[in-house]
């Protein structure tokens, strides 16, 4: 089965590696993800492409103990097979904090600080038989 | 600059009521908005009608009555009825009106929102499972409880005092009360955050009709003055719902902003007010937001709700009518409602809810999506 990305313009390196595409502001320096080319921070509108860090800090996070709607969720929705999953903010140093996926989901198994690295979930299968992946955060071996 | 009174407030009871519009349930809290009052809608010279779901507010003039006013729909985020309220009060404090109502009435689909992220390079955050409110109040409430020491078995204080002051309150949706072992134990939705822990999307309608404080004894012996009324959208930096990303650098959100304008507007400090109603989308929320408005330090929520301060009896009460956990959430009527309740108050006529002592001075906060706020103060 190949594996492709849930939205190419942001997730990208699948299948192989994963790299997710942010902006940095040339006026400023702050940094956005997904891209936009609009700042929010000084009102430029010249942000450029960058591959973000693929490692990061957890800032905070939660665990999504319910299936969400769908649409617009396009993973497990049936709550006799729906999987409880991390949802977290990934801090990647100088740049941004990043909402992701997390791959743990047990709550005694994640705290605020760990090291944290780039990695994808699947999703869904889509109509051609491809299995459609987004990007997650797993804790790196240091922890 | 001419002061405002609130004259006249009138509701449909919050919760789920089959057959009924939302319109429908915002044309009666005009009707008992009027009737309290002792004015006919053929005095208002403005309205400003808040709805997220159900419909365009202004279309009920067919139903009041076609009398040329000028109707304006207002459509703000979670701060829907609390923008009502302060394009109301500007257009009074400003001069150009005397008297005219402001409004909000919704009706939501069961269970969390729905949020459809098209367009923007964000159909993904949808697709993903990362496009939930509950999610963000989940996590926001993780790390303050990391950085602060709130503990979990104060996350169901809060709850269970919701549902006890809604158990008082006619005008409530969930009205039975429930133990915090309960509480702890329902589902766990978005740790630390459980079933009983969360509001959810409902319906209701309230309407309050106000008029240039010279005027106010004309309608009633009990007025009540708004003394401040602001609403805030969020500065870079802050933390806030539906948000992808986050700056690294931190900023205070919209709740700060909004609550430091309140006061200075008003001129008085949190200290010399009586009693609040807070956002508590969720319970977390209401203890975040009682630091955030002002009224103490972070992380001594933990100890003021162990120790019962903010029940109806308390040195500081919080959400006397049961907050959004016990009234459900209709956005368009949801900042009003906490209006309502103040009004109620200062007024004594709070029934079996009635904070003691004679209040003076009210608070009320609305916080949500897309990182918003609206603040008022109200005084005897
Ligand atoms: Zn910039």
């Amino acid at each position: 089965m190949t594996q492709v990305s849930v939205q190419d313009t942001v997730l990208v390196g699948i299948p192989g590696e994963p790299r997710l595409i942010g902006g940095k502001c040339p006026d400023c320096g702050n940094h956005v993800f997904p891209m936009q080319k609009d700042c929010p921070k000084c009102t430029g509108d010249q942000i450029e492409k960058v591959e973000l860090s693929t490692k990061g800090i957890l800032w905070t996070w939660t665990i999504q103990g319910f299936p969400p709607k769908s649409p617009p969720y396009i993973g497990e929705t049936d709550p006799e097979n729906f999987e409880a999953y991390g949802v977290g903010y990934v801090e990647l140093p100088g740049e941004v904090k990043v909402e992701a996926r997390l791959t743990e989901n047990d709550p005694t198994r994640l705290r605020v600080g760990m090291e944290m690295e780039l990695t994808v979930v699947p999703l869904a299968i889509d109509e051609e038989g491809n299995e459609v992946v987004t990007f997650a955060f797993q804790p790196t071996e240091n922890n | 600059m001419h002061d405002v009174a609130i004259v006249g407030i009138g509701m449909h009871e919050f919760g789920r009521h089959d057959g009924v519009t939302g319109m429908d349930q915002g044309v009666v809290a005009v009707r008992r908005a009027l009737a309290d009052a002792g004015a006919q809608w053929e005095d208002l010279e403005f309205a400003f009608g808040g709805s997220k779901d159900a419909g365009s507010p202004d279309t009920m003039v067919s139903r009041l009555g076609l009398t040329g006013l000028q109707f304006i729909n207002v459509h703000n985020g979670c701060a829907t009825g609390g923008s009502a309220l302060i394009s109301s009060y500007n257009a009074i404090r400003s001069g150009t009106f005397e008297i005219g109502i402001a409004l909000g009435f919704d009706k939501h689909e069961r269970g969390a929102f729905r949020v459809r992220t098209r367009g923007d390079n964000l159909e993904w955050y949808g697709e993903s499972g990362m496009a939930l409110t509950t999610q963000f109040f989940g996590m926001k409430i993780n790390r303050y409880m990391h950085d602060y020491g709130i503990t979990q078995n104060t996350l169901a204080k809060v709850s269970t005092k919701a549902f006890r002051n809604g158990a008082l309150n006619p005008m409530a949706w969930r009205r039975k009360p429930f133990s915090e072992e309960e509480v702890l134990e329902s589902t766990m939705l978005s740790y630390p955050l459980t079933q009983y822990m969360f509001c959810s999307p409902g319906e209701g309608g309230v309407a309050l009709v106000l008029v240039r404080a010279d005027k106010a004894k004309e309608f009633t012996d009990n007025p009540v003055y708004l003394k401040s009324c602001v609403v805030k959208s969020r500065r870079f930096g802050s933390f806030e719902v539906f948000s992808p990303h986050l700056a690294n650098e931190f900023s205070e959100g919209p709740t700060v902003d909004a609550s430091k304008a309140a006061f200075e507007m008003a001129g008085i400090g949190p200290d010399e007010i009586d009693l609040a109603q807070l956002q508590d989308t969720e319970s977390g929320a209401e203890v975040m937001h009682m630091a955030e408005n002002g009224f103490c330090e972070h992380g001594e929520q933990e100890s003021m709700i162990q120790n019962g301060e903010t029940e109806i009896d308390g040195r500081f009460p919080v959400n006397t009518d049961g907050g959004c956990l016990a009234n459900g959430e209709p956005i368009g009527a949801s900042g009003l409602r906490q209006v309502y309740e103040n009004v109620l108050q200062l007024r004594g006529d709070a029934g079996e809810r009635q904070v003691p002592n004679d209040p003076q001075t009210a608070y009320t906060h609305v916080y949500g999506a897309p990182g918003i706020s609206g603040v008022t103060i109200l005084s005897k």
